[in-house]
């Protein structure tokens, strides 16, 4: 078997020094009538490199691939284009194959990469700290309203209608097993989110104020009036970020108030996956590090004075602090925030404003000619490489008849709160700059004509 | 002055300390890097794009106005960068890493090309069902594997790693107890698991109360029969434990903790010992997650990505979140989401992520599967354990191993301080290692055992590897029960020193601030 280095004799020359007669003899301690005698039924044996490859790429092709066809998904993860020293990077072996840098003195080079990481999500959130990454944006979100709980002592928590839903469901199910109340609704399509009614639901017993920027549907709104009352009321703002290029052009959520904001980094370094591994990003003000979950690195000096990095504030964690840790995660995801870092050092400052300028170009054209078809309407009034259209009929099978013409046409509303009627009618289309002209005028008409 | 037998002068001078030193700072190919804080610019980037159309933008009035402070790399100075930083990393690629408990085996790279295959990489997780067919039935051969080889009835695939897992199991527990209108409060956790248990059974809102081991390592199975009742909820057990011992009563425990109405949560963070030779469902375990960055090879990364399924048995499968895959009568798969749980799946407790799991982790796993094969996955574990007994018994003459006498281990060896002279401890051990080129093994865990190494070597090391492991380790061992006080100032040959962790935690500096970069100066 070609990944064991063992040969027959070695074997028998351990267990000489092992003084066993068998293999066998060293499972003793697992009861007789547990051990399997032979292979295990039902599965089949060994195979080539070759032979599985050959089965690996055939389940591929069974997939249509965003690259391949028109592309306007969004909701959450994004298509953008990753340079190729991006993946050659994290391919290194020495970043690829490492562990958790328990023993810093050989592992500076995925600390300093985390610290860089975490100076980075800091800037571009607008905050003072960033950990070193979490399991994705969802997970993010939901540490971080238990986070508020911990400064607040409260635990009540109002999530804006214009989060993503699967994020809400996510908190939704973990606040069955805390202690934590969540208040939400539903999105309304309307050109702009009702600031006025979040701000409405905040009480002297709010916790956190959740909100997403740019929303569900795509809109971008202040977040200003909503941290000033969130803070008159004692509570937190917590922000989410599900597109992070955004940031290049717009404000930071830090810049408006925000207290802790999380998001998910898939959009710059990582790959679409069909959702995983993603790379969750968490940041907040200095005053409240002790309070944050995930991992951190920080910066010190070695025994001959030279500048390095640890792993530092642990005693937040379930290693040293067990059950009265501030989070259980231990793994996080810092591969992929290598290619996060990677990717936006390769961006930085000029790029990622050139990025984000040529998304939102490239979705201005889209909205204006999409948003023309008869029957068709754009909802938002303000927007960045997303937007919602309202058509006149339901969306989902639209998307459907799209894919039969080659088309990923956006995701409808009603995949993602099925049952609602309200929202049945709304495409919420993203475009980046992988978006030909082709491409937009493709899906022009090929949602001409599955309106009609 | 250095020692310097063959008698090899430097070309760079020393310094009053009788060191070499160099201009740059540099040593050969061992390079010191600077921050991309202190080397790129806001100015400089390593992509080129289009021209950008001219537009009024939409942005709502909110367009940013001051600077973000990214600072820019070229592409060559981008790949010079990141690849020095590489160079002050260990890894498996580059030599033994027996973390106890990690299971740092080698990452066959025919599953990273899998992973980058475009059906797998490029494919967004609200594509309609039709068009990620080959995505869905990748995860659905790979639960039915994983289903396999468990001996369990159901699997939830979505958790991100194993704690997640850990949190997925214990969700479906106590759904499975409020169902019955059982409310119960208390989960057990023996003295020895990892921090991950207890931190995850208080995440799911219970109390945590410790079992005790006995002195073969094992759980103490009186004890723990004492402490059940009515207000326990779940036991969690990691088998084969944290010392690398199988728990013999495994069935007995499971048998109890049942009688009592409670459940039994399986760490298998080390289920690499057992794959393909014992079932945990033969062992009356209801819930276990796997980490398919363990036993199933998936790159650890520095530190993440990880992947979690939780197998669960025919009690508590009916509780296991959403969204999974089905498959269908005509052979096509699809998601059970929210929308049509309620006829397929009616009592799951609800979402743990925003979309379907690590997908770049069940790729890379399916393709290590195939590779090995039943047969193959059951010389994994043969492997590992072999190497492991190897390393247990070339070393028990110099190192106390605390259990060596009731027995083999299983995956992993375990040895303490005992007989270490002076304040020469375990943690001096490591860093000598480190000079020797090897990786350390887990330091001070589990608890129960005092300044505990443990050493994990996986079935991926060849005897050569070992043997040198071993001689080095030797060697060390001795050295630290003479009391030799120069293992205090390992490594030596690292690309830095001892850190200083206590200054990093009582000023931390955690971004980059250009101010006041370094406390150096302090």
């Amino acid at each position: 078997m070609r990944y064991l280095p063992l040969s027959d004799p070695d074997r028998s020359e351990m267990l000489r020094v092992i003084g066993a007669g068998s293999i066998d003899e060293l499972f003793k301690d697992v009861p007789e009538e547990a051990r399997l005698k032979g292979p295990i039924h039902g599965l089949p044996m060994h195979a080539s490199e070759m032979a599985v490859e050959r089965h690996m790429a055939a389940l591929s092709r069974k997939n249509m691939v965003a690259g391949d066809v028109p592309f306007f998904v969004g909701c959450g993860a994004y298509k953008h284009h990753i340079p190729a020293s991006v993946d050659h990077i994290i391919q290194r072996g020495e970043f690829l194959t490492s562990y958790t840098p328990y023993q810093p003195e050989i592992a500076q080079g995925t600390l300093q990469m985390m610290f860089e990481f975490q100076t980075q999500v800091a800037r571009l959130f607008g905050c003072e700290v960033a950990n070193a990454s979490m399991y994705d944006g969802s997970t993010a979100m939901w540490e971080a309203i238990l986070m508020a709980h911990r400064i607040t002592r409260r635990n009540k928590t109002v999530i804006s209608s214009g989060v993503h839903p699967h994020y809400v469901k996510v908190a939704e199910t973990l606040a069955q097993f805390s202690e934590d109340a969540l208040a939400t609704a539903l999105p309304e399509l309307d050109a702009e989110p009702d600031t006025e009614r979040l701000i409405g639901k905040i009480g002297p017993e709010t916790s956190a104020v959740v909100v997403q920027y740019p929303d569900i549907l795509g809109r971008i709104s202040d977040l200003t009036p909503i941290a000033d009352a969130a803070h008159a009321a004692g509570a937190l703002l917590i922000a989410v970020v599900t597109e992070p290029v955004a940031l290049g052009l717009i404000k930071s959520p830090g810049e408006m108030g925000a207290d802790i904001v999380v998001g998910e980094g898939q959009s710059i370094g990582v790959g679409l996956q069909f959702g995983g591994p993603y790379v969750g990003l968490f940041a907040c003000r200095e005053k409240h590090v002790r309070q944050m979950p995930g991992r951190l690195a920080g910066e010190t000096v070695d025994a001959e004075g030279r500048r390095g990095f640890v792993l530092t504030l642990s005693t937040r964690e379930q290693h040293i602090r067990r059950e009265k840790a501030t989070s259980n995660i231990c793994t996080s995801s810092v591969l992929c925030a290598l290619a996060f870092t990677v990717h936006l050092t390769l961006l930085g400052e000029k790029g990622l404003r050139q990025l984000a300028l040529l998304n939102h170009a490239r979705a201005r054209e889209a909205a204006d000619r999409l948003g023309n078809i008869p029957g068709v309407s754009l909802v938002n009034d303000s927007f960045f490489n997303e937007f919602t259209l309202m058509l006149p009929v339901e969306a989902r099978p639209v998307v459907h008849a799209m894919v039969d013409r080659g088309v990923l046409g956006g995701v409808s509303l009603g995949r993602l709160y099925p049952g609602e009627d309200t929202l049945q009618n709304g495409l919420v289309v993203a475009v980046t700059e992988t978006v030909t002209d082709e491409d937009i005028a493709a899906f022009e008409a090929a949602l001409k004509e599955a309106v009609q | 002055m250095t020692v310097n037998p063959s008698g090899w002068r430097p070309s760079a001078p020393a310094n009053e300390q009788g060191e070499t030193t160099t201009v740059t700072g540099n040593h050969a190919l061992m390079l010191e890097e600077p921050l991309i804080f202190e080397i790129g610019s806001a100015e400089q980037t390593g992509v080129d794009f289009a021209e950008v159309p001219q537009g009024e933008n939409r942005l709502g009035g909110l367009e940013r106005n001051g600077e973000i402070g990214l600072p820019g790399l070229s592409e060559p100075e981008t790949i010079r960068h990141y690849t020095r930083l590489s160079r002050q990393n260990y890894a498996i690629d580059l030599g033994l890493f027996p973390l106890g408990s990690c299971t740092m085996k080698h990452n066959p790279r025919l599953n990273e090309k899998v992973a980058r295959m475009p059906g797998f990489a490029d494919v967004h997780p609200l594509q309609p069902q039709e068009t990620v067919q080959g995505a869905l039935q990748v995860i659905n051969e790979l639960a039915f594997w994983l289903l396999d080889l468990t001996g369990m009835y159901g699997v939830a695939m979505s958790p991100k790693a194993g704690a997640h897992g850990e949190l997925c199991g214990l969700l479906c527990i106590r759904a499975a107890l409020e169902a019955r209108g059982d409310k119960r409060e208390v989960v057990l956790v023996p003295e020895s698991a990892h921090g991950t248990n207890p931190a995850t059974a208080a995440f799911a809102g219970y109390r945590v109360e410790n079992i005790p081991a006995n002195t073969a390592g094992r759980v103490d199975l009186e004890a723990l029969k004492a402490r059940l009742g009515p207000d326990v909820a779940a036991v969690m057990i990691t088998n084969p434990n944290t010392c690398g011992l199988f728990e013999p009563d495994m069935k007995a425990i499971s048998d109890a903790v049942h009688a009592a109405g409670a459940f039994v949560y399986c760490d298998g963070a080390n289920f690499n010992a057992i794959v393909g030779k014992v079932r945990p469902g033969d062992l009356g375990i209801d819930a276990m997650h796997i980490n398919l960055h363990k036993t199933f090879s998936t790159p650890h990364g520095g530190g993440g990505p990880g992947s979690g399924p939780v197998v669960l048995s025919e009690a508590l499968a009916p509780y296991g979140p959403l969204p999974f895959v089905a498959k269908m009568r005509d052979d096509s798969f699809r998601l059970v989401e929210e929308e049509n749980a309620g006829e397929e799946h009616p009592n799951a407790f609800g979402r743990m992520v925003a979309f379907h799991g690590q997908m770049g982790m069940f790729t890379r796993a399916l393709a290590y599967i195939l590779s090995h094969g039943a047969d193959g996955l059951k010389q994994v574990a043969e492997d590992a354990v072999l190497n492991a007994n190897y390393i247990l018994r070339s070393l028990q003459d110099v190192l106390d191993a605390p259990f060596a006498k009731s027995g083999p281990c299983m995956h992993e060896a375990i040895f303490s301080d005992k007989g270490f002279a002076g304040d020469v401890n375990t943690l001096d051990l490591a860093k000598a290692l480190i000079d020797e080129g090897f990786h350390p093994m887990t330091m001070y865990f589990p608890l129960v055992v005092h300044g505990a190494m443990l050493v994990e070597p996986t079935e991926t090391e060849s005897k050569a590897s070992l043997d040198q492991f071993i001689a080095a380790v030797r060697s060390i061992a001795e050295r630290a029960k003479a009391g030799d006080q120069s293992l205090k100032a390992a490594p030596i040959y690292a690309p830095r020193r001892r850190l200083d962790e206590t200054l990093a935690a009582r000023k931390p500096v955690l971004t980059y601030r250009e101010a006041e970069s370094a406390h150096a100066a302090e």
